[in-house]
């Protein structure tokens, strides 16, 4: 095998040239020690050790006989939230211990958990801040750096308006870094403000919330340890939540569960299937409507929870219809057979879970795909159950909670969207006039016959997507519909590598008059371009050097403490926000509900602010008493159900981490939500309903061009013990007094409602009612504050309300092309989406011909995103020293490439192409290849090493897959195709 | 007295290498070190199967058989250990080691690669427990701590068992049982063929 882990030789040649600067680090980080008065009274011995000698940096030893303080905090990592307990002596974190009583990690941890202690004492830390002087890194202060910042992002937005300069948060921020940066970019005046949920599960966001009321997973990692039938659909959860496959596996070991992996590469999960499927990347729809077919075909769905939970079965029953077994082997691959099987299993052995990850949603159909895995569920009757649901695996550490407070284009925090309701509500909660928000935004001139925009159309117009914000920088103004082109971009915690179409993104990132980064480490944006000047890095410390919550997928929130101060000169994203907020004049404003100490604002009131706003999605009740009480009797909740006995003290009767919907306020002491749409419990046990949000009727167009009313409430269904024992609609004011319930609200809950509601007070509905009142009251009486609707099977605000197979922009199959041919061109996101243009030129060019091997992307377990965090860490490093290719036996005996040879991948846009190590294996089909997505710093067979600040250079550098991956846009969210590209490769 | 081992499920171990940088992490080992791996036979095949390894704490080890200076020594628990002041670097270990446990951390010619390192289930060395001078020879010692090996307390899949050789055969032997097919032991096929289901 190549380089891996398993190649003794190749890390044996490669070891002296890393001997030499692991040395100099080794002696980095003495000094280091040294000037904090640390240094050890065995350095003495340490001189006269060789260099192999176990120990050499003094930083990682237990020093016998000084106090051990024990510190918690959360895994910064992927989504399942492993708690990492520190060891910590005189401010050095010396040792990491297992946290056995974490009922999600149970003392457990990945290779990159195991290793996170490095994190914080990595000598490739960015360690002050810098600027770019004529191509030279150059030190400077922060106050400096602040200051130059803030007045070349004001003179931008003098000349070229608030929209010009864009907001790149991150899914490692803590939920309050999550939620400051959203409110940073209101009171700065731009909705172009977002994460990375755009580039995992923004449409899986899109398409579930769409369907059932919240894009959330809706059961948990723990929780599938009640699964009789498992399906990982485009999730390799062995490498990308690895404990995970705890609860996974020993739920199959003690239901003997059918474990079924869906994928296109034989994956190390599938390693451990029962049953293995491979398809063509791309295809998702077809297997689905392929798997229902069997289902409906032979009476296996669940028609009770159909007619009383589902609209829109029937028409996903007509469009399933036209797939035949012949027609979804030819479209995808599998046999019929095998199909059957799978459908037989997932319908008949319930509850049946379902988890899909990026490969299901990163297509130019995400969202229809992740609707129709939707579908599945909701026709088999396998969601709000124990054992079933869409378990769906979120990426890194935060995104859930990043996602949840707002971090996107197209919503203020809490999903409450951008409408004037939205800004109206987040005004009050911020006690600032929501005539100040209006005054902060751009007026867009009409442009290319599309009309104007005034501030307050903008404010309620979403962004533009992170997928393309180079598109903003690089396209005619005129072709951009907000009041100039990007000039500038602020990155805080995002990887540069993360997006397809690279040598296009290094043209903007070139003209771009202003490009800050604010990381722990460089990243590839630092490194990647020719910028000469204008550009700034700030260092910021990891979540283990600072405080604050985070939610894990399954909804859980747990709190991390500070393990260490931050080190080097880095700071927090708390307290970096502040200063410039400060420095661009709205900090008083922003802050004036926060404590700031020392420049630092207090996390904790900030997630009592989140608690006051949070009612739409339940980010209410988890106050930081809560959720601190919470971490210290880990110990208290049953590692299946996730609830502690009634009868403890403290967190009685909760759910761990008080997973959303945390209804009403803290005071009212709601347990958490475990499983989302839950009729078998009381909604105080986490209970729930299907949200209805979509209204309650519809009037659903009849063939005739009559149009019908359709009910859109549910029918003879509702949680345990609520007193409406039928579907109702949310709840506002006005439904409480219909309900004679009104009587129940307080005086003073009262005031609050007729204030926030002015002259139409009934209209007041539960989301915005700050008091609490309207959720209290609905629960009291048993019901859900969100309403009792049905899932829509049919989301008909979205483009192919029934999810369609399309056939992926550059098709190995361009003759599937003219009858399943990609979205027409449009626009989207301010921008033009030429999907279809670009399908058609590549089928006319032949370029399924030219580049046959279909190309794909994932995941390893040593490495996180972008990477830069993980192969700066030597030890992860170590273990995955290279950037490869995988390669099916027959590809490469085509070619000539031998296993471990360097090989050029080329892709059929911007010329692009890429030198990286083959591995050869039967992973990968024949015809298709893989390559990880972690890696940068070697661009087109460049390397760049040298572009990086001295010292701050990650050990393995490679080339990146996004060099190569190409145009394709999902519609309803900008969500890029990262999963099917075209390639070609050769040997180097 | 107990006698401790290691045990790895290979039907649980998902090649996630919690156990490696877990190793690493605890004891600061080097780059270039591994005291623990782990080995994929099948990879990417049906019937991949990983297991991960590292000195297994032989009864009679072949290492100690072979030492020209008699470094090695096994505890009261069963735990190989050895003297890295005794050591010599031949290297003689490392080829009578059936699992490739011992490392060198030079890379060179005649004599120079160095004191042996190895899996010490962390257990320490010869030097009084829980001292800097054990700390910087052999790594911490958890079994002073009346802690476990730390690769298998941090495994992500509770794949890798360690601890009193009668405990984990009960763990494993249960596991086994509810499975209720082979045993999912790597090996297993090659003890009883195909003929019996894995």
């Amino acid at each position: 095998m190549l380089t891996k882990r398993r190649d003794a030789t190749s890390g044996r040649a490669r070891l002296q040239g890393f001997a030499a600067g692991l040395a100099s680090g080794v002696l980095d980080r003495r000094s280091f020690l040294r000037r904090s008065g640390l240094a050890a009274g065995g350095a003495a011995a340490l001189g006269t050790l060789s260099l192999g000698s176990v120990r050499k940096a003094k930083a990682g030893p237990m020093q016998p006989g000084v106090a051990v303080e024990i510190k918690k905090n959360i895994c910064t990592h992927c989504s399942v939230g492993c708690t990492v307990i520190a060891e910590v002596q005189n401010g050095v974190w010396v040792g990491q211990e297992p946290a056995w009583d974490s009922p999600i990690n149970r003392g457990s941890h990945c290779a990159k958990g195991a290793s996170v202690r490095e994190l914080v004492h990595g000598d490739r830390r960015l360690k002050y801040p810098m600027k770019l002087v004529n191509g030279e890194w150059t030190r400077i202060g922060w106050d400096q750096a602040i200051s130059e910042i803030g007045d070349k992002m004001t003179e931008i937005r003098q000349k070229s308006g608030a929209d010009s300069v864009y907001l790149l948060g991150s899914a490692k921020f803590s939920n309050e870094g999550a939620y400051l940066f959203r409110k940073f970019a209101a009171f700065w005046g731009t909705n172009s403000v977002d994460h990375q949920a755009r580039i995992c599960h923004s449409t899986t966001v899109a398409g579930v919330a769409n369907t059932w009321g919240y894009g959330a997973q809706t059961n948990s990692y723990n929780d599938i340890r009640n699964s009789k039938t498992i399906i990982f659909m485009g999730s390799n959860a062995a490498e990308a939540h690895p404990v995970s496959l705890q609860h996974v596996l020993t739920g199959k070991e003690t239901n003997r569960a059918n474990m079924i992996v869906l994928d296109p590469r034989f994956t190390r999960t599938a390693a451990h299937a029962t049953e293995y499927v491979r398809f063509r990347s791309g295809t998702d729809i077809a297997v689905i409507w392929g798997m229902l077919h069997h289902i409906f075909a032979n009476g296996w769905e669940d028609k009770t929870f159909i007619e009383q939970r589902v609209y829109g079965m029937d028409q996903i029953k007509a469009e399933v219809a036209k797939w035949t077994p012949a027609e979804v082997e030819r479209v995808s691959g599998i046999p019929g057979e095998q199909l059957k099987k799978v459908a037989e299993t997932f319908a008949k052995q319930r509850p049946s879970t379902f988890i899909w990850c990026m490969g299901g949603t990163q297509h130019t159909v995400g969202t229809a795909n992740v609707r129709a895995y939707c579908n599945l569920l909701l026709a088999t009757g396998n969601v709000g159950v124990f054992g079933g649901g869409a378990n769906i695996f979120r990426g890194h550490c935060n995104v859930q909670g990043a996602t949840d407070l707002g971090l996107d284009i197209t919503t203020l925090p809490l999903y409450y969207g951008l409408v004037e309701g939205a800004w109206k509500h987040w005004a009050r909660v911020w006690e600032v006039d929501y005539e100040y928000f209006q005054s902060r935004f751009d007026e867009v001139p009409a442009k290319g016959g599309r009309p104007a925009r005034t501030r307050k159309e903008n404010m309620e117009t979403p962004g533009i997507p992170s997928t393309r914000w180079f598109d903003a920088t690089l396209s005619d103004p005129e072709d951009v519909d907000q009041r100039d082109a990007l000039k500038a971009m602020v990155i805080f915690g995002h990887g540069g590598n993360t997006v397809p179409r690279m040598p296009e993104m290094v043209k903007g990132l070139e003209k771009l008059e202003l490009l800050v980064v604010a990381d722990p480490h460089p990243t590839t944006f630092a490194a990647i371009s020719g910028r000469k000047n204008g550009t700034y890095l700030l260092p910021i410390c990891t979540q283990f050097e600072t405080s604050g919550s985070r939610s894990a997928s399954n909804r859980s929130i747990q709190w991390g403490e500070q393990v260490v101060k931050p080190i080097f000169e880095s700071k927090d994203d708390y307290e970096v926000i502040y200063r410039l907020s400060e420095k661009l004049g709205f900090a008083e404003q922003m802050f004036k509900n926060i404590k700031v100490e020392n420049k630092r604002p207090v996390p904790e009131d900030l997630l009592r602010e989140i608690n006051r706003g949070g009612f739409s999605t339940g980010y209410s009740g988890q106050s930081p008493e809560r959720l601190k009480a919470h971490m210290r009797n880990q110990d208290k909740f049953d590692l299946v159900t996730l609830r502690a006995k009634a009868d403890v003290a403290e967190v009685g009767g909760d759910y761990y981490g008080l997973p959303w919907p945390c209804w009403g306020t803290p005071a009212i002491k709601h347990p958490g939500t475990h499983t989302l749409y839950n009729t078998n419990l009381h909604v105080k046990d986490g209970g729930g309903t299907f949200r209805a949000r979509f209204g309650v009727v519809y009037a659903e167009k009849q063939p005739d061009g009559t149009s019908k009313n359709v009910n859109l409430l549910a029918e003879g269904s509702y949680s345990l013990g609520s007193e409406l024992t039928d579907g109702y609609p949310e709840f506002t004011y006005g439904v409480l007094k219909k309900l004679g319930w009104d009587k129940d609200l307080t005086e003073a809950e009262v005031a609050t409602i007729t204030k926030i509601g002015g002259a139409n007070p009934d209209a007041v509905g539960w989301a915005i009612d700050l008091s609490g009142g309207i959720i209290r009251v609905a629960l009291d009486h048993g019901c859900i504050p969100f309403g009792n609707g049905k899932a829509r099977a049919v989301a008909w605000n979205l483009p192919d309300p029934v999810p369609v197979h399309r056939e992926p922009i550059y098709s190995s199959r361009p003759e599937l092309v003219g009858q399943y041919p990609t979205r027409p061109d449009g626009r989207q996101f301010r921008m033009a989406n030429i999907g279809l243009s670009v399908q058609k030129a590549a089928v006319d060019k032949g370029f399924a011909k030219s580049f046959p091997i279909i190309l794909t992307s994932g995941r390893l377990v040593e490495y996180e995103g972008g990477g830069e965090e993980t192969r700066s860490n030597r030890w992860l490093a170590e273990l995955q020293q290279d950037m490869f290719v995988e390669v099916n036996p027959a590809d490469a005996a085509e070619r000539g490439i031998a296993d471990g040879s360097f090989v050029w991948v080329t892709g059929p846009e911007n010329n692009s192409k890429a030198r990286v190590k083959a591995l050869v294996t039967d992973r990968v089909g024949r015809g298709v290849a893989f390559m990880p997505f972690h890696f940068a710093g070697a661009f087109q067979g460049v390397d760049q090493r040298g572009n990086y600040p001295k010292g701050t250079d990650p050990i393995v550098l490679g080339e990146s897959v996004n060099t190569i991956t190409t145009y394709g846009y999902d519609p309803v969210t900008g969500m890029h195709e990262g999963k099917v590209t075209l390639c070609q490769i050769r040997a180097a | 007295m107990a006698r401790v081992k290691f045990l790895c499920d290979a039907d649980r171990c998902i090649e996630c290498n919690a156990c490696v940088t877990a190793c690493k992490n605890e004891h600061d080992v080097p780059w270039g070190i591994n005291r623990r791996r782990v080995v994929t036979i099948n990879d990417g095949k049906p019937g991949e199967r990983s297991v991960s390894m590292a000195c297994m704490h032989c009864t009679d080890a072949p290492c100690a058989a072979v030492c020209p200076v008699s470094c090695f020594y096994t505890t009261a628990d069963a735990v190989v250990l050895h003297s890295k002041d005794l050591c010599i670097g031949c290297g003689y270990c490392f080829y009578a080691c059936p699992f490739g446990a011992p490392q060198y951390p030079k890379v060179g010619n005649f004599g120079s690669r160095g004191k042996m390192d190895k899996c010490t289930y962390c257990a320490g060395g010869p030097e009084a427990d829980l001292t800097s001078a054990e700390y910087v020879k052999y790594g911490s010692n958890r079994l002073a701590e009346g802690k476990l090996p730390i690769c298998a307390e941090m495994c992500s899949t509770k794949s890798l068992l360690a601890g009193d050789g009668d405990i984990i055969a009960s763990i494993y032997k249960e596991r086994v049982m509810k499975r209720g097919y082979g045993s999912g032991a790597w090996g297993w096929k090659t003890a009883y063929k195909e003929t019996i289901a894995s």
